[in-house]
């Protein structure tokens, strides 16, 4: 049996339904991501987990226990909230004392904690500190410190690191990573910050519209994505609507041919969520970094240079195409390879094609 | 060369005329009248000769070394300070109560508790005197009810004054309190309960420290205007229990000793002046680390 289970989870506002028949079982010392767009439902579900909300239908159990039958107090989860929700009118030492002094323990081994939880985030000298005299990243350190000394059965994550400038949100994934690692404590992240769930999570929950669309690993999910949504979500791609127009042979490994427009190309064979038709309409997704240039003519299609935008460790250039226009991104390795305004071939390799069944809008 | 020098000139001037109407109101009716209060004050009063415009400081002496006008003050900031700390007491869990509240009935509710300030104060406080007179409701329920064989006395008793002065204050509080609980983040009530912490605890550790500042500000304006009620001691409390504000009205309007009236008016004045401020310092000094 899995550590933490959601089964058939359900929450209804009325009529409308932020979270319906939601399924997912997390492991013991597992890092699991919900990801999703504001609106998808990742929050009530953290919401119900840790006991703020009382779902309308469904259970969750910690160990087999039902937690649905425990106070929000007594389920023993430490979380961090977006705001990070300090006390204000607390010194550091004594936010992150709260919790065990709720626990009744001892004064002399409150105090050892304490210095523990904040030695774990650097923050031992700034104990007496309040925190309207900190940075958003020592606050972001002190709220998790206080969520980690009562050594909860689960961290939730609530968009932890979404107000904090993008260099510390780097270094802080870092290091919430290696503190994770370290306590071995289950941590289920709410965030719609696609890099960041990959970063740090040995999977992710991609959410859409109160519904788990796919749970898999990082990698796994990026290239395997099961829908035009996670597809699009994760990370950048150019995403065509296409057809089959030969379906591929029996054996393991065989190609079809897809046609974008007047395009035909080679892909996987497309995957069972296709369905049997004999030409299905498909949703085409190559990631930009799959694309690569060839001389004009040369390639699968051709195209003009548009855009040519320097991103320091990469390129992203926009190709005009018949297709449309294209995204392909290129390692900064070198002198950029083609100059804005100049014709060139675009080709992939067949099996870096992803079909997809065919939704009217991503 | 300073087109922007102009330009700003020019939205000086205008913002002076913009202000122009309040202040000569504000000009007119209340620093002309103070100063002439204060000026009253120094003047001499005999029975025969009337008000002598003399300068001394005889009306302030007379004031400061008579026990009679020491135990009036006393009696005034002995109301103000209970009926401030019953509001304090009341007024906290009412806005806390009233912030947790769906908005559906929060708003009716808001209403309830600003009753008090929409009734007329000569009209609420004759209600109070129905109500607390010897032969009044409460006293006759509960005589009715035999639970006590003479009438418990209320009107004309500081208490009675208290009571009424409490009713019409707490919503101040309210309000005070009310406007501090939305500054926090309600988060942390949430992170409170996470950590392991009960309703009560909630309160106490967290939303209570959170909204002093509020229940401080409340207090300052509820002890101010407690200190120089009229009209609610002057029904309730008649001539026996004089309060500061009556004792001015009686020697303006009956001993006619106008100089000396004034002459506490300032006391009144200067003395609500010193309690604000010093709580003032004292409060910023506690909160200024933490809430700034």
């Amino acid at each position: 049996m899995a550590f933490l289970e959601l089964k058939g989870l359900t929450k209804r506002f009325g009529e409308i339904a932020a979270v319906e028949n939601f399924d997912l079982s997390v492991e013991r010392g597992e890092f699991v991501s919900l990801l999703g767009p504001s609106g998808c439902g990742k929050t009530t579900t953290l919401q119900m987990i840790a006991g703020f909300e009382t779902p309308s239908a469904g259970s969750i159990t910690l160990e087999g226990r039902d937690l649905l039958a425990i106070k929000a107090r007594s389920r023993g989860i430490g979380i961090v909230f977006q705001s990070y929700a300090l006390f204000p009118h607390m010194t550091v030492a004594q936010n992150v004392e709260f919790g065990l002094e709720m626990r009744k323990i001892a004064a002399p081994e409150r105090r050892q904690r304490v210095a523990e939880a904040l030695a774990l985030v650097h923050l031992e000298a700034l104990a007496d500190r309040y925190p309207r005299a900190m940075s958003g990243g020592q606050r972001q350190r002190v709220a998790l410190a206080r969520a980690l000394v009562i050594r909860p059965e689960i961290l939730l994550l609530d968009e932890p690191l979404s107000n904090l400038d993008a260099k510390l949100r780097e270094e802080m994934q870092l290091e919430l990573r290696g503190i994770q690692q370290r306590m071995g404590v289950t941590t289920i992240l709410v965030t719609h910050d696609q890099t960041e769930a990959m970063a740090l999570s040995d999977r992710v929950a991609v959410m859409h519209r109160g519904r788990l669309v796919q749970v898999a690993r990082p990698l796994e999910a990026y290239e395997h994505p099961r829908s035009d949504f996670v597809s699009s979500f994760l990370g950048k791609t150019n995403r065509l609507e296409g057809k089959v127009v030969e379906r591929a042979g029996e054996r393991a490994g065989d190609l079809c041919r897809v046609a974008v427009g007047e395009t035909v190309f080679a892909a996987p064979a497309p995957p069972p969520e296709i369905g049997k038709d004999a030409r299905p309409r498909v949703i085409v997704s190559v990631r930009p970094e799959k694309v690569e240039f060839r001389a004009a003519g040369a390639g699968l299609v051709d195209g003009t240079v548009a855009a040519r935008i320097f991103l320091g460790d990469h390129w992203l250039y926009q190709i005009e195409t018949p297709l449309g226009v294209l995204l392909v991104t290129r390692q900064n390795v070198g002198p950029a390879e083609v100059e804005t305004g100049g014709s060139v071939g675009l080709a992939w390799d067949a099996a870096q094609v992803r079909l997809l069944p065919f939704e009217e809008t991503a | 060369m300073a087109p922007a020098a102009a330009v700003d000139r020019e939205a000086r001037r205008r913002a002076w005329w913009l202000c122009a109407p309040a202040l000569a109101l504000f000009l007119a009716l209340m620093v002309v009248p103070l100063v002439m209060t204060f000026v009253l004050s120094f003047h001499s009063f005999g029975f025969y000769t009337g008000i002598e415009p003399t300068f001394g400081l005889h009306n302030y002496l007379d004031v400061l070394g008579d026990s009679y006008f020491h135990e009036i003050f006393a009696r005034t900031f002995g109301i103000a300070l209970v009926t401030t700390l019953l509001c304090a007491a009341i007024g906290t869990p009412e806005a806390y109560i009233l912030y947790r509240m769906r908005s559906r009935w929060r708003s009716a509710l808001l209403l309830v508790v600003i009753g008090p300030l929409l009734i007329s104060v000569v009209v609420r406080t004759l209600g109070w005197a129905i109500l607390m007179g010897n032969r009044g409701v409460i006293n006759t329920a509960l005589m009715n009810l035999e639970l006590i064989d003479r009438p418990i006395k209320m009107m004309y008793t500081p208490g009675g004054i208290v009571i009424a002065l409490v009713h019409v204050m707490v919503p101040f509080m309210v309000i005070a309190v009310w406007a501090a609980l939305h500054r926090q983040d309600p988060a942390t009530e949430q992170a409170a309960e996470s950590l392991g912490a009960g309703p009560l605890t909630i309160f106490f550790r967290v939303v209570l420290p959170q909204a002093m500042p509020g229940v401080l500000s409340g207090s300052l304006i509820v002890f101010s205007l407690s200190a120089s009620a009229f009209a609610t001691p002057a029904i309730l409390g008649g001539r026996r229990v004089k309060v500061v504000s009556t004792t001015v009205y009686d020697e303006f309007l009956n001993t006619l000793n106008w100089p000396l009236g004034a002459a506490i008016a300032i006391l009144l004045l200067v003395a609500v002046l010193l309690v604000m401020v010093s709580y003032n310092r004292v409060v910023e000094r506690r909160f200024s680390q933490v809430f700034g």
